[in-house]
């Protein structure tokens, strides 16, 4: 069966999408061999990130169990998490 | 555990057996080209160097090109000159003599002209490959192995199936002994610490952050700010947020051990383990370092797709997704994007890349080998006037 999100450590705070998944969507991502199923508050692009718990604003944002940036709004589990809400530490493409 | 691969005089390993004709410098590069084209199982490159090089670009072109021509898959030299170039047949005559390879020399203006030069190289050569059908596959042991990890033709996907799972092969060689090369430094900016982190001692982590600071600053003499302009915009619409996340995808293809060491582009590790070359991140240039580095097989990831070989080593091309699997399969030697699909973990991607790597090395043609991928490229200094 097609998967619909991939989360590549257990540490991570964010899942991301491989195929486009809807607003609404309960998925199912693994963490760490157990399965985890997550309401999308938001409609999700192919490619981009949700999350997978409450993310307060200034709290870091995990992937591959490495920190890739900080929250700048808080971000309920299930939402779109992208340039709207994350900063990065050492850039992200339009200002350092 | 052994790969069966060619052992040198020198006590180094080969996973190939070539003969190559190789142009010291541009001018003979067309020459080399019709020497090898006229003897069949001999290889040639084509290159805009040899002449022109100032201090330190001569020395770094001399170091490549000697680390190529010494390199353990190729079982003998034919080294093609002008004669009033820089950087001469003999010249890096004189360094790969240094480590017992076997090389002939040839000069267009000694020799009297294109017509005199091919005819004799056409001897030469033909009497290399002689001397190298006498070579034969042994068991050796897979510390003897060097792989090169690169990508290229990166897709939203390359980060999360087909890099990981080049890393747990990755992890694999390592933990049997053998040696793996981490390199595209641009793509390690944002990555130091996870780097940093697993170094063999303090060291090594300052001169990772040496390296992509001196990436940094070169961006900025171009008047480019690599943490203002990477991710690119069309990253960021694959969904890519940050300079990190983009470059904690790209180094997950070395794997997740300590690194022993930081050498510099087409330099010869002298530690085994993980180790990262400093180098540019284009693919042919990228693939040239690790090779003249003694690299003897390449592993390269693509989304997008790509038909990248190199002239004396194995390239297995692995795809982060099925759809460019399917359709380049006559370029893709295994597919990652199989975990998309559920019928894979990337740990089984990775186990099942690493069994390829040894039978790669063991003499598995690459898809790349099999069409005549041959692509050379030598990184610039940009000191050359």
């Amino acid at each position: 069966m097609s998967l619909s999100a991939l989360v590549l450590h257990k540490n991570d705070n964010v899942a991301t999408a491989v195929r486009p998944l809807e607003s609404g969507d309960s998925i199912d991502v693994e963490v760490a061999d157990c399965a985890v199923k997550i309401v999308l508050l938001q409609s999700i692009p192919f490619g981009h990130k949700f999350a997978l718990r409450d993310i307060g604003r200034g709290e870091r944002i995990i992937k591959y169990g490495e920190t890739i940036g900080q929250a700048t709004a808080s971000i309920k589990k299930g939402e779109h998490v992208h340039l709207h809400n994350v900063e990065g530490l050492r850039g992200r493409g339009d200002r350092p | 555990m052994n790969f069966m691969g060619y052992r040198r005089r020198n006590g180094s390993v080969g996973t190939r057996n070539h003969v190559l004709v190789f142009p010291t410098v541009i001018c003979a590069s067309s020459v080399a080209d019709m020497i090898s084209r006229a003897v069949p199982g001999t290889v040639s490159v084509t290159h805009p160097h040899g002449c022109g090089h100032l201090g330190k670009e001569k020395e770094h072109i001399i170091k490549t090109m000697a680390g190529f021509c010494s390199h353990p898959n190729v079982a003998g030299v034919l080294l093609v000159g002008l004669g009033c170039e820089l950087i001469t047949p003999e010249l890096i005559a004189g360094e790969i003599a240094k480590t017992g390879q076997r090389f002939e020399i040839l000069s267009i203006q000694a020799e009297g002209g294109t017509n005199a030069t091919v005819e004799k190289g056409k001897v030469l050569a033909a009497g290399l490959l002689e001397e190298a059908a006498a070579a034969g596959r042994e068991p050796v042991d897979i510390s003897e192995l060097i792989i090169g990890t690169n990508c290229g033709g990166s897709d939203t996907l390359s980060g999360l199936t087909a890099n990981p799972a080049v890393g747990v092969a990755a992890d694999i060689l390592v933990t049997e002994g053998g040696t793996v090369l981490l390199t595209e430094t641009p793509e390690m900016i944002g990555a130091e610490d996870a780097l940093g982190r697993r170094v063999a001692d303090e060291g090594i982590e300052k001169r990772i952050r040496e390296i992509t600071s001196a990436t940094e600053a070169l961006a900025k003499r171009a008047g480019v700010d690599i943490r203002t302009s990477e991710p690119s915009p069309g990253n960021k619409e694959g969904g890519l947020t940050t300079l990190e996340e983009k470059s904690l995808g790209a180094v997950l293809k070395g794997g997740t051990s300590t690194v022993r060491q930081v050498v510099d582009y087409a330099e010869k590790p002298a530690e085994k383990g993980l180790i990262i070359m400093d180098g540019p991140a284009h693919d042919a240039v990228s693939n040239t370092g690790m090779i003249a580095s003694g690299a003897q097989v390449i592993v390269f990831t693509t989304g997008r797709g790509t038909p990248l070989g190199a002239p004396i080593a194995p390239v297995i091309k692995v795809s982060s997704n099925s759809g460019i699997y399917r359709r380049m399969k006559d370029n893709i030697d295994i597919n990652a994007g199989d975990i998309l699909d559920g019928e894979a973990s990337i740990k089984t991607i990775g186990e099942r890349i690493f069994g390829e790597i040894i039978e790669v090395a063991s003499g598995k043609l690459t898809k790349a080998e099999m069409l005549g991928h041959n692509e050379f490229a030598i990184h610039s200094l940009g000191l050359s006037v």
